[in-house]
């Protein structure tokens, strides 16, 4: 049956184009990374000039206990920042949604602070809060409370007005207004804030700890630096990617988590 | 209980929409409101379900004796009392995408805590409005006529006695909309509600209406008030209604100025 086996074949290609494009970027970072290790062994480039990608690997491996260990303190203060980001973007987007005049008053402000480099700002807060937690804390809410407020306000501000206007006329307060429709509805924004937040995340405690710490990934970095032990510098960056996959991967699912109906979401698709 | 609305004035900016419109509605009667684009059809119905705030004027029921005054100290309360007596339902379904469609249509239970008891008797309604089986499915999961009969059911569980509809088939397809309006002719007669329809369609004010009225140009009022004789009406009596849609087309379309045609 000849039709029959052309169909099948045309099926076949089509399903190999498809892994050949789902399988795109990989082949390209193992294309660049091959022509990374082949320079350094051509050119013979020293390690604290830079490192093979297999000098990382080796590295990453030897030292995974350690870079573990520092993880730890980078994972919690980019977890607390990213909590306290969290409450004060969703308080101040619902405040500057229900008092226009707030907005107004307060979104320049919120505009200057993200204009401020992180690197200036951080040995400041050391110097007013010590070489605790505090300050990388605070580092991280800089960088991570901008993405929420913003992408949960205009949430809020995008609503249809039909949906107002319906909560209106079946009496509801405007409490209930927010409770029923605004914020449900503005959570499909937030949480995409919330992903930009959460990459950024960890390197603004690693910022933060990258001035003065006692440990953390930053504390690493600046170690292996001054020892121009460059394949440990890579090897931290590594675990530092990762973890920032990580913490977009948790919000991914806290995004599942706090809204099961969101595959439906407008769709307006027949899922059964 | 008698709907009247008496003087009633709108106006956005210095454009006059509504102008010391009148008109009374009786008990259960399904009133239709027809006219050209502009005429402040929707507005009048955004006025009475108390979206806009009446600039003059009275709605008043008869009866109740709760009177929706254009005076600006009053008119927060007796909007917020008049609503009770009015379930408006627009154009769009406005349901919320992410509840399922039980939780949707007891919104106004939500609003006023009674979810509860409004869930048992949206269960017991769904099979009426065609919807047996999609309590527990999202609005993105069904059809447009589906969703607008949701969003009719939950216009009816708000309990009111008066339904505002503006234009509640204006985004379907013509066939959906023809089976709809087969759906809400055989609805009403058990409903006995009093109903007035916003629309742009001739066929449907005809087929569905006790009354008629067609406004004029913004500002104008009411230029003319039909009466369709209560019939068997069915769609072979509606196609052959055709002298009167040509004066209803004809009397929307009379010394129009400067009004473009929508029908």
């Amino acid at each position: 049956m000849p039709v029959f086996a052309g169909t099948f074949f045309v099926i076949e290609k089509g399903r190999i184009v498809k892994k050949l494009t789902k399988l795109a970027p990989v082949i390209l970072i193992l294309v660049l990374l091959a022509i990374w290790e082949l320079v350094v062994y051509v050119a013979d480039i020293p390690l604290y000039v830079l490192p093979a990608p297999s000098d990382m690997i080796n590295a990453f491996i030897s030292e995974f206990d350690t870079l573990l260990g520092h993880a730890a303190t980078t994972v919690s203060e980019a977890a607390v920042g990213m909590l306290i980001s969290l409450v004060l973007g969703i308080f101040l987007a619902i405040l500057m949604d229900a008092l226009p005049a707030f907005k107004h008053c307060i979104y320049p402000i919120l505009v200057v602070t993200q204009t401020v480099p992180v690197i200036v700002l951080a040995p400041i807060f050391i110097i007013y809060m010590g070489f605790g937690y505090a300050p990388k804390i605070l580092t991280v809410v800089l960088m991570c409370f901008f993405p929420i407020v913003v992408s949960f306000s205009d949430g809020l501000s995008e609503m249809d007005e039909g949906y107002l206007n319906l909560v209106k006329t079946y009496g509801g307060s405007k409490l209930q207004l927010y409770r029923i429709v605004k914020i449900p509805s503005a959570t499909l924004s937030l949480l995409s804030g919330l992903k930009v937040s959460a990459t950024y995340s960890i390197s603004g405690a690693v910022v933060g700890e990258w001035i003065a710490s006692q440990s953390g990934l930053g504390y690493y970095l600046i170690r292996a630096k001054n020892a121009y032990m460059l394949d440990n510098v890579f090897a931290c960056v590594l675990m530092i990617i990762l973890l920032s996959l990580l913490m977009n991967g948790a919000v991914k699912l806290f995004g599942i988590l706090v809204m099961p109906g969101k595959r439906n979401f407008f769709s307006g698709k027949l899922t059964e | 209980m008698e709907l009247q609305i008496d003087r009633l004035n709108f106006s956005y900016g210095d454009r006059n929409i509504l102008r010391d419109l009148s008109f009374t509605v009786k008990e259960g009667e399904f009133l239709s409101i027809l006219g050209p684009s502009g005429c402040g059809k929707s507005t009048l119905l955004n006025v009475m379900a108390g979206i806009l705030p009446p600039q003059s004027g009275s709605i008043r029921i008869l009866n109740s004796g709760i009177t929706s005054s254009g005076e600006r100290v009053e008119k927060a309360e007796t909007v917020q009392g008049m609503s009770s007596h009015f379930a408006y339902m627009p154009q769009n379904d406005l349901l919320l995408p992410w509840k399922t469609i039980l939780d949707n249509v007891c919104l106004y239970g939500e609003i006023h805590h009674c979810k509860a008891q409004m869930k048992e008797r949206a269960r017991e309604q769904m099979a009426i409005f065609g919807l047996s089986g999609c309590e527990n499915k999202y609005p993105g999961e069904l059809s447009g006529g589906m969703r607008q009969r949701a969003a009719f059911l939950r216009t009816t569980l708000c309990e009111a006695d008066i339904y505002l509809l503006d234009e509640p088939f204006g985004a379907l397809d013509v066939i959906t909309r023809g089976d709809m309006q087969d759906w809400l002719r055989k609805l009403c007669s058990s409903l006995k509600k009093t109903i007035l329809l916003v629309t742009h369609d001739t066929d449907e004010a005809i087929y569905l209406s006790d009354r008629i009225l067609i406004l004029g140009a913004p500002g104008e009022g009411i230029r003319r008030e039909l009466s369709i004789p209560e019939q068997n009406r069915t769609r072979e009596w509606l196609y052959e209604q055709g002298s009167l849609r040509a004066e209803i087309h004809r009397i929307i379309k009379e010394k129009r100025g400067d009004q473009n045609a929508c029908d």
